[in-house]
């Protein structure tokens, strides 16, 4: 990776695509030190995420999740959002690269467009809109979407008559028909692939009619169906006769899993977990009990916790129907007639008012096409060719890839992989960061210490989130009555960028000196706002939220007036705070250019080295004597490359490189500090030296192991052996009981897995089962292998190895939890007994062997996770900052986490996640210094008799008595809890922003209006 | 409070911006529901919640205060800074039942930022019970003025009660690396040990307190003053002693009555 002379790079990196991947990519260069040209062909960002309706597993509305980002990209100094644009060629090569753009026509000048919507009023031409799916029309000036960024309009010249309205009405003189395509040269050091999927186009396939029937709809109909800004409003109707439909099926692996009426033999990885989430989300939706069918062949839900939603879904009555659809037809008027195959074979059939087919992605035309310009190879379904252990290079180097154009993968892991390509090309660059970016000049501050306070409250909508329960209007309208309020207004979403600008815009022309937004919930949207109040010119502390919506909207949905008269009295709660707060300066600190890295695996490793190529200092901690981890067990992967000289090659480099340290034996015996100036001691090796280090971030990438199954005998019998003993095996073959001359082999899936103790799916199991299921055939063609499974999880191109292996005869068998087989053993004999779900009986049958994929269990990590005050969940994994959008960040900023000590993964997910830790930290250790301060405490030393309760009740022991004999607090190292300023018997110490009476002030009033 | 014959009860809850106020959030995305009576206030630890917070909530008329911190152990802030919530806590419902008010009108609990569906489930118990308790001194058979008389003397008393309860009522550290260290602050602050310690060093000041506002709004009577506090005549009598040592109170051999010194 280091193909670049010192200094020669590019310090810029050219982003294709700006979906969730492409803008994340973005976002963690431009926080590095690198500028980034971001270009989309469409006209705006966002991509799909920006469709859907809900996420899984949380059941964040999608649009309040991503709308953060797209304003945070659309307002980065250092990303150049370029739209309408599409990459002809890229010449040069890794370091420095010449990319031609072509950026099509707007129509509209974004500069001098302010979104008024008056080009759209007048537009006399309508068109289906793409964006609802078509579900409804778009004038020809359009937005694609309401929050979109960039915050302008476009013209669609393919439908515009040319009638010259929207010119005549534009005051702002935006309308420009004679826009022309323009070329664009642009000098990177490096390309980042995001350019996403399209979705399968079912029209194609007449057993499912969906072209036919109005009330056959694809997934992504489905989500603008549900969704607040759709075409339905958020109501749950069907397109036919917009009644709300009872009875819904979900069709699944439609374009996917199948190579009839479609090239898509792979699964698309992410269908099962958001069928169930719609059905979910629909059932939320529904007036009635409504009833909700899956249609399924192996239920899917393989990531992180998503087996929970899958049981809770069950528990909520949503059906599981596993069999194969065989057609739909219509019943009466547009009811439909869904015949399917049952498990025993059996035909039947069932009559629903709607069916969502879920369709799979797959790679588009105008991206193969993209691959071709740019020279990277495909794989032969079309997707980014790349190692399986460095899953975001391609085949051209520099070049990198990203998202769904690498396979088909949910929101976490494009996020994850993005944030991985990110750490790839910012370690090419890393001699060049910060040769191009450019530095954020906000408006002078007003000092409004003396002024009144002037209080400006927006209140949100929140499309119908907020404004579909609570009377708004009214909130609004109550708002002005209260003291200090000076304006007031209402927005349909508070936080899209268009409002954000004209919210400065407004606090500085009516000299608002603090805000009250009352609107979602300030855990994801405070830093937002102090944004704009800084761009207002106004310090960020002069802000204050009130969470009407998760507090009120969402939790009295049937209380429509006493939901109301709630958020009255949050808004006057936060006027009366508001009214309170005072400006606070927070000041910068350095930050140790340097990162602990605590486990020695494959994801420690990568992580460790990918901070040194981005000239970071890296410790790296290995409680065992040697690095390697669980991969060390592990010969080769599914593809069957050979792991083992990959691993070797990975300690090598790490061993030899000049900036890493590596301790091993170690152990982690304190932890402390704060977010970019750690100081951690660690013992290590054999006479368990003490070392202290000093570090900006940590990682955890502590890793797991093979749970040691209870189950099936296991230890009874040495013939009943777990995967990772069978690979031993298979690579070693005791001369005595070479596995190649067994006869009968029977795996037997999810031992320890998907069960009460442990609910959730380990992932990889069932790849490890079908890998050596094919190794055992490759030896002994004779082999009988059996696999007894609840269902395959063979996701994205893992599909194409059971595929293999059904037709090498591998028998899979499944098994209800009813119905668990079971292993006996008598004297040397060893025998399964099964359900076989197709005889619907129960089998016997001898074998040489029996296999349990056994679970992955998170490796003890007690006493780190109560070190670094991380959280983990029920089963021992790392609990991430969010399970969307932060998947390897902890809540506690400074803190990643990677590899499998996040959940089970494999190999190559292991290096992409620990790409993603190197980048997220990366970025934070390339920003040099961290701003501290603000919300901490302070103490009066008038008032302070140096009784000591401070220093005796402060969790972080860090007040002092000092010279003066009174106590002193640390700004820097003070974490702004609050203990102390309670406990005071003086009240000599205040916690800013959470002073006393600030906090009387809302409790006052709760109740001034009664 | 309610229009029509229902009780709205008005429920003031103070949660940690860590874990409680991420649990109520996604409580609402979950969108499990809850009555709309309680009205939240984030701080970023429970351990922020101060005595003075809780009474003065109550002194201006509210039924119940509700606070919520991270699980113990899973505090944000090196897991301990819930624990001095939950010492302040287990003091203020003492002083709330030695004032006569209802200690279930305050309380407390761990909601990790996971945990929306307990959320909800506390407040669908929480608010009913404070229905069924009616308006704060309904259920108590206080008046409004003895209520606001009696929130005031113990609310005049916090600073006291805050180097006492660092000096002789903390319960031992030790206890918080217990399996069941919720179990362990019950048995301490229940203990015969610390109820004696309570009334030696709390109640008879908190007692004196309260009849020395009340003697500052005209001379009583030893039994005057025991009806308006609902306290035996010879305890009162016993107080009085005290304090007129202290010099608080004297006796008015003229109006045969005490008056505020």
């Amino acid at each position: 990776m280091s193909n670049s002379k010192a200094g020669s790079s590019k310090g810029s990196v050219l982003v294709v695509g700006a979906g969730v991947a492409g803008m994340q990519a973005s976002l963690d260069l431009a926080n590095s030190g690198y500028y980034v040209h971001l270009a989309d062909k469409s006209p705006t960002i966002g991509g799909i995420m920006a469709q859907l309706d809900k996420t899984f597993p949380t059941n964040d509305c999608a649009m309040c999740i991503i709308s953060p980002k797209l304003v945070e990209v659309g307002r980065h100094l250092n990303i150049n959002i370029l739209c309408n644009s599409e990459v002809q060629s890229l010449e040069g090569e890794a370091g420095n690269f010449t990319a031609t753009l072509k950026t099509h026509p707007r129509y509209i000048d974004l500069a001098s467009c302010t979104a008024c919507g008056q080009c759209r009023s007048v537009c006399p031409v309508t068109a289906v809109n793409e964006f609802n799916q078509k579900l409804d029309l778009r004038e020809a000036a359009y937005m694609r979407y309401p929050q979109a960024i960039p915050g302008g309009f476009a013209i669609d010249r393919g439908i515009c008559i040319g009638c010259g309205m929207c010119e005549k009405v534009c005051l702002a003189g935006a309308v420009h028909y004679d826009d022309q395509p323009r070329m664009t040269e642009i000098e990177v050091g490096a390309v980042i692939l995001a350019p996403g999927n399209e979705v399968f186009d079912p029209s194609g396939l007449d057993t499912l009619n969906y072209a036919k029937f109005p009330n056959v709809v694809t997934s992504i109909e489905f989500e603008r169906i549900l969704s607040a800004s759709g075409p339905y409003r958020g109501s749950l109707m069907r397109p036919y006769d917009r009644q709300e439909p009872e009875k819904i099926a979900w069709i699944q692996c439609v374009g996917s899993r199948s190579t009839n009426g479609c090239a898509n033999s792979y699964c698309s990885a992410v269908c099962c977990i958001y069928a169930i989430k719609e059905a979910v989300i629909a059932k939320e939706h529904a007036h009635h009990d409504l009833d909700c069918s899956i249609f399924f062949m192996d239920m899917r839900t393989y990531g992180k916790e998503f087996e929970q939603y899958y049981n809770r879904a069950k528990e909520l009555g949503v059906k599981f129907i596993r069999s194969r659809v065989h057609t739909i037809e219509a019943e009466g008027e547009a009811d439909l007639k869904i015949r399917y195959t049952a498990e025993d074979g059996e035909l039947r059939e069932d009559v629903f008012d709607m069916a969502v087919l879920s369709t799979g992605f797959e790679v588009g035309l105008e991206t193969v096409a993209l691959a071709d310009r740019l020279g990277i190879d495909l794989n032969k379904h079309n997707y980014a060719a790349t190692d399986v252990f460095m899953p975001v290079s391609t085949s051209r180097p520099g070049v990198y890839v990203c998202g769904t154009l690498q396979g088909p993968k949910d929101i976490p892991q494009s996020v994850m992989e993005a944030s991985g390509a990110a750490a790839a090309g910012g370690a090419l660059l890393a001699e060049s960061r910060w040769t191009q970016t450019r530095t954020r000049e906000y408006p002078p501050k007003r000092d409004v210490s003396s002024e009144p306070a002037k209080i400006g409250v927006f209140v949100c909508n929140c499309g119908i989130n907020i404004g579909g329960i609570v009377d708004v209007a009214a909130v609004r309208e109550y708002a002005r009555t209260l003291p200090n309020v000076i304006h007031v207004e209402d927005n349909l979403f508070t936080c899209s960028q268009d409002t954000q600008v004209r919210m400065a815009e407004v606090i500085r022309q009516k000299g608002i000196n603090r805000m009250v937004v009352a609107a979602c919930t300030p855990l994801t949207h405070e830093p937002l706002f102090r944004e704009t109040l800084l761009e207002a010119g106004l310090n960020k502390y002069l802000f204050d939220m009130a969470n009407i919506r998760n507090q009120d909207s969402w939790v009295h949905m049937h209380e429509r007036a006493k939901a109301t008269e709630k958020a009255k009295v949050l808004v006057r709660m936060s006027v009366a705070r508001a009214a309170m707060l005072k400006q606070l300066e927070d000041r910068k600190v350095g930050i140790t250019q340097s990162a602990l890295v605590v486990g020695g695996g494959v994801a420690g490793l990568n992580a460790a080295l990918n901070l040194a190529g981005q000239g970071f200092k890296a410790f790296l901690v290995e409680k065992e004597t040697r690095l390697g981890g669980l991969a060390e067990k592990i010969s080769r992967t599914i593809e069957g490359t050979n792991v083992k000289p990959y691993i070797d090659g990975l300690v090598e480099q790490v061993r030899t490189n000049g900036s890493i340290e590596v301790l091993t034996q170690a152990s982690l015996t304190s932890f402390k500090g704060y977010k970019g100036n750690f100081t951690s001691t660690v013992e290590a090796g054999p006479d368990k030296a003490e070392h202290t280090i000093e570090h900006g971030v940590a990682i955890l990438a502590t890793g797991a192991h093979e749970h040691k199954p209870v189950e099936y005998g296991y230890g009874t019998n040495e013939r009943i052996m777990t995967q990772l003993e069978l690979d031993e095996m298979i690579e070693h073959p005791p001369a005595e009981k070479d596995p190649g001359k067994w006869k009968r082999v029977v795996m037997i899936q999810c031992v320890g897995s998907r069960n009460k103790q442990n609910p959730d799916c380990s992932r990889i199991c069932c790849q490890s089962a079908v890998k050596h299921a094919l190794q055992l055939k490759e030896t002994n063609p004779e082999m009988e292998i059996y696999i007894l499974y609840r269902d395959m999880r063979m996701y994205g191109m893992l599909e194409d190895y059971y595929m293999e292996a059904r037709r090498n005869g591998i028998v899979f068998a499944r098994f209800d939890t009813d119905k668990e087989p079971e292993v006996r053993t008598n004297g040397t004999g060893l025998a399964v007994v099964f359900s076989d779900h197709v005889l619907q009986r129960w089998v016997k049958i001898a074998a040489d062997a029996v296999v349990l994929s056994a679970a992955t269990r998170a490796n003890d990590t007690d006493a780190i996770a109560s070190q670094l005050k991380v959280p983990r969940n029920a089963n021992g994994f790392f609990i991430e900052a969010h399970a969307k959008l932060r998947p390897v960040d902890f809540a506690s900023e400074g803190i990643f986490l990677c590899g499998t000590a996040h959940s089970p993964k494999l190999i190559g997910e292991s290096v992409t996640q620990a790409l993603a830790a190197a980048s997220r930290a990366g970025s934070f250790l390339a920003g040099k210094t961290l701003s501290v301060g603000g919300a901490v405490a302070h103490v009066d030393g008038q008032r302070c008799a140096a009784c000591l309760v401070c220093v005796r009740s402060c969790p972080y022991n860090i007040p002092k008595i000092n010279e003066e004999q009174v106590s002193e607090i640390n700004e820097a190292l003070c974490q702004g809890c609050g203990t102390c300023v309670s406990e005071c018997p003086a009240k000599a110490i205040e916690l800013s922003h959470y002073e006393h009476n600030q906090i009387l002030a809302s409790i006052h009033a709760l109740l001034a209006g009664h | 409070m309610g229009t029509g014959g229902e009780f709205n009860p008005k429920l003031l809850g103070i949660i940690c911006n860590w874990c409680c106020y991420g649990g109520a959030d996604l409580c609402g995305v979950s969108r499990l529901q809850y009555p709309p009576h309680i009205r939240l206030i984030r701080v970023m630890c429970s351990a922020r919640v101060d005595l003075a917070h809780i009474f003065r909530a109550f002194s201006n008329g509210l039924d119940a205060v509700f606070v919520g911190g991270c699980h113990l152990n899973d505090c944000h802030y090196i897991t301990n800074g819930n624990y001095n919530a939950l010492g302040m806590v287990k003091i203020c419902k003492k002083l709330l039942e030695c004032i006569g008010i209802n200690p279930a009108r305050l309380r407390h609990e761990w909601v990790s930022a996971g945990e929306g569906i307990r959320f909800a489930n506390i407040m669908n118990d929480f608010a009913p019970a404070i229905q069924k308790l009616g308006p704060l001194g309904s259920s108590e058979g206080l008046d409004e003025k003895t209520l606001r008389f009696k929130l005031e003397a113990t609310a005049r008393l916090i600073p006291y009660i805050k180097l006492v309860e660092r000096q002789r009522l903390r319960a031992p550290l030790k206890l918080r690396s217990s399996s069941e260290p919720e179990e362990e602050y019950d048995k301490f602050f229940n203990s015969e040990e610390i109820n004696k310690l309570f009334d030696d060093i709390i109640v008879s000041k908190l007692v004196i307190s309260q009849i020395t506002s009340l003697l500052r709004e005209g001379p009583l009577s030893t039994g005057e003053i025991s009806s308006t506090l609902g306290l035996s005549p010879s305890e009162v009598s016993r107080q009085l002693n005290i304090s007129s040592k202290q010099g608080l109170v004297r006796y008015d051999t003229g109006l045969k009555c005490f008056i505020a010194a």
